[in-house]
């Protein structure tokens, strides 16, 4: 058996504010393969956009972060400046939420790019320009030479999100941290991107941490599922068996509220309430307020994630009274 | 499935307590003393501001003369407190008509728009173009000297900052839920414009008064120095700051005092200004 | 930036300017009374009164009055100056190098005081450090700039003797010298009026989205700094810049009162009390085709450096 290319431990994100201190990641653990491609889903607020930071040290003071997040041999949240330099971009690339405010509006687009193959690859000039002008005609940016002279505020908001996918990739890195790269983007472009990322995934033998709201694009890329809830993650498993047999009431209620999914095609049933103030946990489980299946085991403590079945971790007392559900990974691609 | 996006991360969550700032208090507290001195100068002060004293010229800080005396004897304590009532008389004055015309005007044109506003522009433009002093000075110049032109003069200049103040926030507003709901119910345009948007849309004029009355006292001060403001006897601190001005070497309390009184005053005005935009800031 | 940019701002002056000119002919109209006897002072009799509006051309009405003064403009004339008997234009022509060389003095002084305080405010934001800059800078904005113009003449100059008290110098160190304590007089007004801004700028500049996506792409800091931030920090210090050279002028006006200076805002005041109108009007003009033209200025930076402010 191969070793985990990721290996995240205890991860703890804390956030000060005016009003409290905010525990937005509280004791994440997960390992990451080689060449898999983990979906990380979950309600907006959550803490999958934490979560990502954190896995390379971007939070700045006074955020603090605790755990370990060990990657090719070292605990990345406590590598020196240089080393963590040398990750960043490098071997573990990212790509940010809001391309409109993570690209710098006075650099032009091939600039942006070019940072990155000068600062990991050594490419620079004509070399660089023309690496950069193959990256963009790689997202799908047409005539992208002409594209490398403009400025993020010239392109649409699907382009700058392919240009930031660009940047990321152009160091070929190891792992991709990719949080909802896929949003602002139509279907046909967001299939391409897909599976320019699958096929990287193949060439490469990249890891792809994939945040998304869509499970049906977790059904369609992914190989594995955390499934997160209150800053915690709440259930990881396979990406099929999650589909038929969610082992957690919060995962339950997600596919439920996903239209054309479950036993019969019923309408949409969201799920009541809304997330948890993460200054005012209760002490139970996060998602007891809003459980149909709480019981009072669920208010006393907080749930561990427990492995419940080979392969399948879950932090739900009544993982094993949950229906299962029989869509087909179509019908949820749908 | 739907996409909600919380704030960004650079955005931090802060839903503060809405206690007021220090800085908010200590400015309105010393604005009383200002108001007092100003209202009941005879109570604080020792002397009498004009009175000379042929025994006692050119003293320095005493227990009898703490801010010492000038070079008439008169007492320079004294002077700095009657001084108070011309100095906030001309951080009202300066600031309250352009205040009044400014923030009218800026409703006006932000709710009809069209050829209005860009007139107004147009004028506001060319108002910026001459520098705040120089225009004050020429205008006053042209007048004649004294309090009275000088507040013209600023009225002339000043309603700019307040006409892009409000009618920015109408314009932003007119939008707004309430003054659909307004058109629904078929109020007329003046009752919308004056019992719904103004109202809300003076926020940041009125915080823009307190900074522009610290600014007023200066600028109203500065042309007492050069002899354009307040015309003497009429205690005033500019004047007081010039007539020590050549005894800077023997005698320095004549011009240091009135001096520091003015200061304290611009501090005032714009730590209260600063408290306002604290606390008027839209809860997040 | 777009020629085609350039050229539509450069001809957005002209309409400027000419209401630049209507507002100052217009300026002296306003004189109670008649403007001649105004100018003449109440001794003249009818007679040199009725001489003197016919040569300025006062009989004559309104419109015809502005375009003969346009037309003496372009010319160059701006009139005599009635105390000292010269043409204006002269007049200010030896003077003004004296204030522009005061003004870029004092906004270079302010920049280097501005910047590097805002920039360790902005880092250091919320501590102490950061705390005691903006106190600092508050006071100072509320002192008057005859007030700290005459505590600096008075203790730095006369009683220390560190500076001369007045004068400006024969050749450039010693105009350096002499403007020392007049051009820091008003680059402390100025840094006052800059510092809280550009920390606010900065700090949304350091905080950005971009700046955090620059580091995860593993930049070092010192790109990150001159790359990232310093560039966009650049674009807000060169339009705060910009925007208050008004207050710069009007401070120089001042200032060259106290220090004596004889520099055009000294003579602006002189000019007031010597009732000099053609001087008034001459140098209102003057000080208003400045700040229009730096204006212009800023804007053609901001666009060089900022390829969003064209949109606008
Ligand atoms: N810089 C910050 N300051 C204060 N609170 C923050 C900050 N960044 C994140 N948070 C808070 O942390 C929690 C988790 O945020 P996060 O951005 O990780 O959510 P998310 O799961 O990515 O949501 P979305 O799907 O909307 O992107 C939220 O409550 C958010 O308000
Ligand atoms: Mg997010």
């Amino acid at each position: 058996m191969t070793a985990p290319l990721l290996k995240v431990r205890d991860l703890n994100v804390r956030i000060p504010t005016p009003a409290g201190v905010l525990h937005a990641v509280r004791g994440v653990n997960f390992d990451l393969m080689p060449g898999e491609v983990l979906g990380l889903v979950g309600e907006s607020g959550s803490g999958k956009s934490v979560t990502l930071r954190s896995l390379i040290r971007l939070h700045r003071p006074p955020i603090g972060m605790t755990g370990t997040v060990e990657y090719g041999g070292q605990n990345l949240l406590a590598a020196s400046e240089a080393k963590l330099r040398d990750v960043r971009g490098g071997q573990i690339s990212m790509i940010f939420q809001e391309p409109m405010s993570a690209l710098n509006p006075v650099l032009t687009v091939g600039e942006q790019i070019g940072e990155n193959l000068r600062e990991h690859k050594g490419l620079r000039g004509r070399a660089a320009q023309e690496r950069a002008a193959e990256l963009l005609d790689l997202t799908g940016i047409p005539s992208p030479k002409a594209r490398l002279a403009d400025y993020p505020h010239q392109f649409s908001g699907g382009m700058r999100q392919r240009a930031m996918i660009a940047i990321a990739l152009a160091s070929e890195p190891q792992l991709l941290l990719a949080d909802e790269p896929t949003t602002a983007l139509d279907v046909t472009i967001q299939d391409q991107i897909l599976r320019l990322l699958l096929r990287l995934r193949e060439e490469l033998h990249m890891g792809v941490i994939l945040v998304t709201h869509d499970l049906g694009v977790v059904a369609q890329t992914c190989d594995r599922v955390a499934v997160m809830y209150g800053g915690r993650l709440v259930e990881t498993a396979g990406v099929n068996s999650l589909f038929h047999a969610p082992k957690h009431a919060y995962t339950l209620g997600l596919l439920r509220s996903l239209p054309g999914a479950g036993e019969h095609r019923r309408p949409l049933q969201p799920i009541p309430g809304g997330p948890p103030d993460l200054r005012f946990l209760p002490p139970g489980c996060p998602f007891a307020p809003r459980c149909e299946y709480v019981t009072d085991e669920c208010r006393a403590g907080e749930p561990p994630l427990l492995e419940v079945a080979p392969g399948r971790f879950s932090a739900c007392i009544h993982h094993d009274e949950l229906p299962a559900l029989k869509p087909t990974l179509a019908e949820v691609g749908a | 499935m739907t996409t909600m996006h919380s704030p960004v991360l650079e955005v931090p969550a802060r839903p503060r307590r809405r206690l007021p700032k220090p800085t908010l208090l200590i400015g309105l507290a010393l604005l009383l003393l200002l108001i007092f001195a100003a209202l009941f100068p005879r109570v604080l002060a020792p002397f009498s501001p004009t009175d000379f004293d042929y025994e006692a010229l050119l003293k320095g800080p005493s227990a009898k003369h703490p801010f010492g005396t000038d070079n008439f004897g008169r007492d320079v304590l004294s002077r700095v407190i009657y001084g108070t009532r011309t100095d906030m008389q001309i951080a009202i004055f300066t600031t309250l008509f352009p205040f009044i015309f400014g923030t009218l005007l800026g409703a006006l044109t932000g709710y009809l728009g069209r050829w209005s506003d860009a007139v107004v522009g147009r004028v506001a433009d060319l108002v910026v173009v001459f520098p705040f002093l120089v225009l004050v000075i020429a205008i006053v110049a042209v007048l004649g000297p004294g309090l009275t032109n000088m507040y013209i003069a600023v009225s002339a200049v000043g309603w700019v900052s307040y006409w892009r103040l409000t009618r920015g926030e109408v314009m932003s507003q007119k939008k707004a839920e309430y003054a659909q709901a307004g058109r629904v119910l078929g109020y007329s345009p003046s009752r919308i414009l004056l019992r719904h948007l103004l109202p809300n849309a003076v926020t940041p004029a009125i915080v823009y008064l307190m900074t522009d009355m610290s600014l007023g006292i200066l600028l109203g001060a500065s042309l007492g120095y050069l002899g354009l403001g307040a015309q003497p006897p009429t205690p005033e601190w500019g004047v007081m700051v010039a007539d020590g001005k050549n005894f800077m070497a023997t005698a320095w309390w004549i011009s240091t005092f009135p001096g520091l009184a003015l200061t304290l005053a611009g501090v005032t005005f714009s730590l209260i200004g600063d408290g306002l935009a604290d606390a008027l800031r839209p809860r997040a | 930036m777009h020629a085609s940019y350039v050229i539509r701002r450069l001809l957005q002056i002209i309409p400027t300017f000419l209401a630049v000119m209507l507002v100052v002919f217009l300026l002296v109209r306003l004189l109670p009374g008649d403007p001649a006897s105004a100018i003449l002072g109440d001794r003249a009799t009818a007679e040199i009164v009725e001489r003197t509006n016919r040569e300025l051309g006062l009989d004559r009405s309104l419109p015809v009055q502005f375009g003969v003064f346009v037309r003496n403009l372009l010319q160059g004339n701006l009139g005599d100056s009635i105390s000292l008997k010269i043409p204006v234009i002269r007049l200010i022509g030896e003077r003004l190098p004296t204030t522009l060389f005061l003004t870029a003095y004092a906004a270079v002084l302010g920049v280097l005081m501005a910047v590097p305080l805002a920039v360790l405010a902005a880092v250091r934001r919320n501590t102490w450090v950061d705390a005691l800059i903006r106190a600092v800078f508050q006071v100072g904005l509320s002192l008057p700039v005859f007030y700290v113009a005459l505590q600096l003449l008075s203790l730095l100059g006369a009683r220390l003797g560190w500076f001369p008290i007045g004068g400006y110098g024969e050749n450039f160190t010693g105009h350096l010298y002499h403007l020392f304590l007049p051009a820091l007089t008003l680059g402390l007004n100025l840094a006052a009026i800059l510092v809280r801004t550009l920390r606010n700028s900065i700090i949304e500049v350091l905080t950005a989205e971009y700046v955090d996506f620059a580091r995860a792409k593993g930049l070092r800091s010192r790109v990150i700094m001159t790359r990232h931030v310093l560039r966009n920090a650049l674009i807000a210090t060169v339009t705060l810049l910009g925007l208050n050279i008004g207050a710069l002028i009007g401070g120089a006006v001042i200032t060259e009162t106290v220090f004596a200076i004889p520099g055009v805002g000294r003579l602006m005041v002189d000019a007031i009390f010597g009732r000099d109108y053609p001087v008034i009007q001459g140098l209102t003009l003057t000080f208003a085709i400045i700040v229009s033209l730096v204006f212009l200025i800023t804007d053609l930076i901001h666009a060089r450096l900022d390829p969003r402010a064209e949109l606008t």
